[in-house]
């Protein structure tokens, strides 16, 4: 398995890149970070349409929850990648596949954690607000999602973590990410399967909990924030 | 009571409010003068905090008026933000923002809705702070304070504002008896300091000392509206009577 990594580890972690194009394990978490940095505005906007108590914004809403509830992310992948050229003047590449599907689908369920936290401050901060003449925008923004967000941040790594493991569909596609290029490499390699899949899995390991591991730090650090910083004031 | 000859603060014409099919407020009729101390007091779910909550539009009103310094607040033009800006509110659960200092908490009305300098801002609620006794506390958050001490900065965060009337919806309801005291005694010196203010309270130490008139509310009506010395040596409702009794 050393012999392995030494002679393949370098493909496994950028792929081709620099002489070629970017894959493997770079590839995943770039992606990751690209759908969770769409995702994030998105799903909060999506999740202010639903409280804010505009009826056709709830509806909207809530179609959309339905829509992407009621199928499987590779489907949507497929549709992405085979119909939309049809009725677009282009097609798209396997990377534009997987990120506009998997934004389409994690913001849905990103929203609906951010919909819950924001559901579970006390009516009272509202009220509060309120009582000082504050607009909704400047509620929500000084006060609303200053608190919620930091409240969900367990739901948000979740979150973040489905992500990285959802960017390994693209292998169906082509999509150069990690288990795409260990795929290939075991078929050209054809007799080492379990070295190989035993890295793909040690990677997702050490990547998926080594996130956890930070958001529990960031959790904890939060928890103390909300005591003052006298020490350094 | 103060004599003025200028229009009561605040005019409430037979309003009336419903909860889908229950009615909070059947009808009151009440006005609150300039520089009045006004204590509403009466049983659970009479309708003294509907009837508070419904004067800075917190609660919608499905009948009657309520002039504010002369205007109708649902008066086409009538800004709600500067119609609550104007209207400072202090809630039973204090209400801060546990996400912010003392004085931020404070300082954040005034930066964003009334648009002082952040800096300026900052030294007017510290300084306001100060002035109740929490002049070490201004970088804790809400968490770090007891409930007195929360009630005292939420107490400032409204009086930043330099609101014309001051409405106080049970302010000492949820608080430990020993930090009751802490939290009147605030508020009667804004009282002494001609502060037009509308206390939802039972603590009727307070109303005896600090107060102009009584509005006894029972069943979403007002039952009495009393000079506080009429109240007291009861020139009142029968239902008034009770009721004292049982809070004694």
């Amino acid at each position: 398995m050393i012999e392995l990594l030494e002679q393949y580890g370098r493909l496994l972690l950028v792929g081709h890149y620099p002489n070629g194009p970017l894959g493997g394990l770079a590839m995943t978490i770039l992606t990751s970070l690209l759908c969770l940095a769409i995702c994030f505005p998105i799903a909060t906007l999506l999740a202010l349409a639903r409280t804010h108590g505009n009826k056709t914004l709830a509806r909207f809403y809530t179609g959309y929850i339905y829509f992407v509830r009621s199928m499987p992310l590779l489907m949507l992948i497929f549709w992405i990648y085979y119909f939309l050229p049809y009725v677009l003047p282009f097609s798209l590449s396997p990377f534009v596949t997987i990120v506009l599907a998997i934004t389409i689908f994690s913001s849905a369920y990103l929203a609906e954690v951010i919909r819950a936290a924001i559901e579970a401050l006390p009516k009272g901060q509202y009220d509060a607000a309120s009582a000082l003449g504050f607009r909704y925008w400047q509620t929500t923004f000084l006060i609303v999602l200053p608190q919620a967000l930091t409240n969900c941040i367990p739901g948000l790594v979740s979150q973040f973590i489905l992500i990285i493991k959802e960017t390994s569909l693209g292998y169906i596609i082509t999509f150069n990410e990690l288990t795409y290029v260990a795929h290939e490499l075991n078929k050209i390699l054809l007799v080492k399967p379990v070295e190989i899949f035993t890295i793909l899995a040690i990677s997702y390991f050490v990547l998926c909990s080594g996130l956890s591991q930070l958001g529990g730090q960031l959790e904890r650090r939060i928890a103390r924030g909300r005591l003052s910083n006298d020490s350094d004031q | 009571m103060t004599v003025t000859n200028e229009d009561p603060i605040l005019q409430i014409k037979d309003v009336h409010c419903k909860f889908g099919n229950f009615e909070a407020l059947k009808g009151i009729n009440a006005q609150l003068e300039k520089n009045e101390v006004v204590v509403v007091c009466g049983p659970s779910g009479s309708g003294k905090s509907t009837l508070i909550r419904t004067l800075n539009r917190l609660e919608s009103i499905s009948a009657g008026q309520i002039l504010f310094e002369g205007r109708d607040i649902y008066e086409k033009g009538m800004s709600v933000e500067t119609l609550r800006t104007k209207i400072g509110m202090v809630f039973q659960s204090f209400n801060l923002f546990p996400h912010l200092s003392a004085r931020d908490n404070v300082a954040l009305g005034l930066i964003r809705v009334l648009h002082r300098p952040k800096k300026e801002a900052e030294q007017t609620a510290s300084e306001l702070l100060a002035s109740v006794g929490l002049g070490d506390e201004l970088h804790k958050k809400p968490m770090e304070l007891s409930g007195g001490q929360q009630q005292r900065v939420s107490i400032c965060r409204a009086v930043a504002l330099e609101p014309t009337v001051m409405l106080f919806d049970e302010p000492t309801s949820a608080l430990d008896p020993e930090m009751v005291g802490e939290v009147l005694s605030l508020m009667k010196t804004l009282a002494g300091r001609g502060m037009t203010m509308l206390c939802v309270t039972h603590e009727m130490g307070f109303a005896k000392e600090v107060a102009d008139s009584i509005w006894f509310m029972a069943d979403g009506q007002m039952v009495d509206r009393a000079p506080v010395s009429d109240f007291f040596s009861g020139d009142i409702s029968d239902r008034a009577k009770s009721f004292l009794k049982a809070i004694h």
